[in-house]
């Protein structure tokens, strides 16, 4: 969708030339491309010396593969880093590092078993010269950076006796151990509270002063706008801006992440709705070690209904589709359909009354590397082939190439290996495998992830499909523009709650970032992710 | 990856490597049988009484015990588990027939001691065989304990029970009493059908069976799936502890099966009867083609298999090399197997991305 959005395409080319004699190091023409979708389409992105240089976009948008490249985790398919003008290829974190290139993870690379200090110095151990590791020097110095971030952490801590927030300081503190020159910052507030996101700004500060390049990766806008220097926009694997903090607003930044033009890739049909299909009540997922991912939710479904769950990560969606499936016993509350209570508590209970999942990560709960496309399909629905107690191959065939076809996958013949088949392909074999087992609601999370452009919109297509054909179909996406344009209603969560709900007229981007975000502000902290 | 900046040498290089990636992935597909033909060829070559029917009859009966403890091992594997319970079931399941041919159920309360009959006896084994690999399953499931550990202990346990059966001692001469009616426990490891031993057909039997579980019942294909990916067999409504029991039931099954083979074969039962034939299955499994990792396999392999193994034992025993060196041979062979399993399983790998990337382009 090149030419979908001209307006931003304008760059500002005086800017960039204006203060280039900071710019440290340059990610320039990356591609990256994985089998089945392109990560990042000729991404140029600038870091700038002694500066937060923010990179934005909405999940999916290519910011940590770009982040994985800097850092020597994989190589791109093309393209070239250039640091301080001159051409480098880190091939492993190892060597990133030796060229002054630290990152702290998203999640978490912690090793559980060993302690505060050997986390800390893993793969940098100082040692003395006869090889053994010096514990006092080690220890001295990680005391210091763990006084510098203001933590009261017992450098000889077990790593796993740490709350998150603790490990995410302990994942900082062993970045800022290697003296890098730049800095890569993955989410490093997610889960830090209101005063230790302080500390944070306090030491990026001090970084900044002396000299080090910040990258820093963030969905908390408003914090961006504090710590930011320059921001670099990425949608769909592409560099939709680059400017400099200070001339730009919170709006103006949503709008460049979601884009301007959803219409053409997601079509919305008005549907026809039906009587109530599914009730929920009081759904509520205690969450280990207190609190809850799913606090007493609510909400009803129609048939030939689609309805759009929104809201960040961690904000009890996945959870949702999960209880409702059945695959956490240790959930309660009330679930009816077509005014039945449903009392099965089962996954397979739960197919049989007529519940079925696409799960969020295809690779590790939708589908089965080792089997073909044809025994992926079938699958949760085997017993319909039987003849006789056995399966009956002509059977399973016209079920499979049924799906085959309505879906349009593209196959060789039903026996290859699902592992041979595009990300999108592999998406609707997971989707055809649910279709067949004939449920009454389908349960989507992110069904479009991690697939190209065009396999996203004939998957909205079949969900449009489906709900003509009365289906009710709960659908969960990260991706603004595809769930308002899908979506005949929108709930949007927040922390296990439903914070908003609107219908596809009222549904706007800045409406449901807005109700996402309710508990997440910076002023009233967060907290609540601690214990 | 780096194929996209020159499609011109990519395609050639495709063309080439796949012909030669069709003959690799050709001779690892069939390398248990490869093998067999192998092994085969060499002893007939040096020893003149090899392909004799007589040796080829012998032969076949050997690898019966191992191709049956096998079938039952390659369902449990095929989940992605292990059994090596097996071979010390086989020893309690010989005891236990041996007890109740020789000195039947002692009832000390009502002074009365019941011959069971040997049908009764047979049933009562497999039984408790059966409940032997439930119960590894059970714990496996139920208490997440890894099934290494979880059969270890049932080695264990097992072994433990065929020496406290007789205290220690052999139950000899199995061959009842007819006023008690329970004679003819021997018929079973000596008799034949159609002049070949009951065991062979024991052996071509419950591998045509598991052949056809394995691909034509719902419980094979859910056996299949949780090897290849337990989650997405559970998210797909596979009733995956069940299925995990009823594996580990099979396998102990097919252990008591042996074990009254054997039982029955000696007219005697020894508290150490199939001692480390658990590892003689595992072998036979993984050389038929078997992942050790799950997912992968088929029974008509495992036959194969338990052939290249029992061909190898007898084969040397002929050859007259010294028992050290089977074992060094033995050895061997069973790490190859396991470096060729994973040799495969890259292989396989980097097929499906080649085939991925055809498809696309």
């Amino acid at each position: 969708m090149p030419d979908s959005t001209p307006t931003i395409d304008a760059e500002t080319p005086e800017l960039v030339t204006a203060v280039s004699d900071n710019i440290i190091l340059t990610a320039e023409h990356i591609t990256q491309i994985y089998p089945g979708t392109v990560a990042l389409d000729d991404v140029t992105f600038n870091v700038r010396q002694g500066k937060v240089n923010v990179l934005i976009g909405e999940n999916g948008a290519g910011k940590s593969t770009l982040m994985k490249i800097l850092a020597g985790v994989q190589m791109p398919t093309s393209g070239k880093i250039l640091l301080d003008g001159k051409e480098i290829k880190p091939r492993s974190p190892l060597e990133a590092n030796s060229l002054g290139i630290g990152m702290v993870f998203q999640e978490l690379n912690l090793c559980d078993n060993l302690s505060v200090v050997d986390n800390i110095f893993l793969a940098r151990e100082t040692t003395q010269r006869n090889g053994l590791i010096s514990r006092k020097i080690q220890k001295e110095r990680a005391t210091e950076l763990l006084q510098k971030l203001e933590q009261k952490i017992d450098p000889d801590e077990l790593v796993s006796n740490l709350r998150i927030g603790e490990q995410q300081i302990v994942e900082i503190a062993k970045a800022l151990a290697q003296e890098v020159r730049i800095l890569i910052m993955d989410e490093p507030t997610s889960a830090l509270s209101a005063t230790e996101v302080e500390v944070l700004f306090r030491v990026i500060y001090e970084l900044k002063s002396s000299g080090v390049a910040i990258i820093y990766i963030s969905h908390k806008l408003e914090e961006l706008m504090q710590i930011g220097d320059y921001v670099t926009i990425l949608r769909d694997g592409r560099k939709v801006a680059e400017e400099e903090i200070k001339n730009v607003t919170l709006t103006w930044m949503i709008e460049k992440m979601v884009g301007r033009n959803p219409a053409t890739l997601f079509t919305h049909k008005k549907h026809e709705l039906g009587d109530v299909l599914l009730k929920a009540e009081n759904l509520t997922l205690p969450r280990a070690g207190g609190g809850y991912l799913l606090d007493h939710v609510s909400f009803e479904l129609r048939q030939g209904e689609v309805l759009g769950f929104y809201g960040l990560m961690g904000a009890g969606r996945s959870d949702l589709l999960e209880c409702l499936t059945g695959a956490r016993p240790q959930a309660t509350g009330d679930v009816w359909l077509n005014g039945q209570p449903v009392t099965e508590t089962t996954i397979s209970g739960r197919i049989r009354s007529g519940f079925v999942l696409v799960p969020e990560d295809r690779q590790r709960d939708g589908i089965v590397p080792t089997l073909s496309v044809m025994d992926n399909m079938l699958l949760a629905s085997l017993r319909k082939y039987l003849k006789g107690g056995f399966l009956a191959p002509s059977e399973e065939k016209s079920a499979t190439n049924s799906q085959i076809k309505n879906l349009s996958i593209r196959v060789a013949n039903s026996q290859q290996p699902i592992t041979a088949l595009s990300g999108g392909n592999q998406q609707k074999v997971v989707v055809a495998k649910g279709l067949l087992t004939h449920p009454k609601v389908l349960l989507l999370d992110e069904p479009t992830r991690g697939i190209d452009v065009g396999a996203k919109s004939e998957i909205s297509e079949i969900i449009n499909q489906l709900a003509e054909q009365k289906y009710g179909v709960i659908f969960v996406s990260s991706e603004l523009k595809e769930i308002l344009a899908m979506s005949d209603r929108i709930l949007v969560m927040s922390k296990g709650k439903i914070t908003g709900e609107f219908t596809h007229q009222e549904a706007t981007e800045e409406k449901l970032v807005a109700a996402s975000a309710i508990g997440h502000g910076p002023s009233n902290g967060g907290n609540q992710h601690e214990s | 990856m780096s194929h996209e900046n020159n499609p011109n040498t990519a395609t050639i290089n495709k063309k080439r490597s796949i012909t030669k990636i069709d003959v690799q992935q050709f001779l690892l597909r069939g390398r248990a049988f490869i093998a067999l033909i192998l092994v085969t060829a060499v002893f007939a070559f040096l020893s003149p009484q090899f392909l004799t029917t007589a040796n080829l009859v012998i032969m076949s009966k050997h690898v019966a015990i191992n191709a049956i403890l096998a079938i039952g091992m390659t369902f449990v594997i095929l989940t992605a588990g292990i059994d090596l319970s097996v071979g010390s079931i086989v020893g309690m399941v010989a005891m236990i027939a041996g007890l109740l041919i020789n000195e039947g159920i002692i009832l000390p309360q009502l002074g009365i001691i019941i011959y069971p009959h040997t049908w009764t006896i047979l049933l009562i084994a497999l039984a408790v065989g059966t409940f032997a690999g439930t119960i590894s399953g059970y714990i496996i499931t139920r208490f997440n304990v890894a099934p290494f550990i979880a059969t270890l202990g049932m080695l264990y346990v097992a072994r433990g029970i065929a020496g406290l059966l007789n205290n220690g001692y052999t139950f000899p001469n199995l061959v009842g009493r007819s006023e008690y009616g329970n004679t003819g426990f021997e018929i079973l490891g000596a008799g034949n059908f159609l002049g070949v031993n009951y065991s062979i057909w024991f052996m071509l039997g419950i591998t045509l069976f598991a052949h056809i579980i394995t691909k034509r019942t719902p419980f094979g294909r859910h056996v299949y799936a949780i090897g290849g990916n337990e989650r997405a067999a559970e998210l797909s409504g596979v009733r995956v502890s069940r299925t995990k029991i009823l594996v580990y039931s099979i396998s102990g099954f097919c252990a008591a099966l042996v074990g009254l083979i054997i039982a029955s074969q000696l007219v005697a039962a020894h508290p150490l009867t199939g001692n480390t034939f658990e590892l003689n299955a595992i072998a036979a499994v993984v050389l038929g083609g078997t992942s050790l990792a799950g997912g992968r396999g088929n029974m008509g392999g495992t036959l194969i298999g338990a052939f290249v193994i029992g061909v190898l034992n007898d084969g040397l025993v002929m050859m007259g090399v010294s028992s050290f060196w089977q074992q060094v041979i033995k050895g061997a062979v069973i790490v190859l197997a396991v470096i060729i399993d994973q040799v495969q399983a890259r292989m396989q790998e980097r097929i499906a991305l080649q085939k991925q990337q055809e498809i696309q382009e």
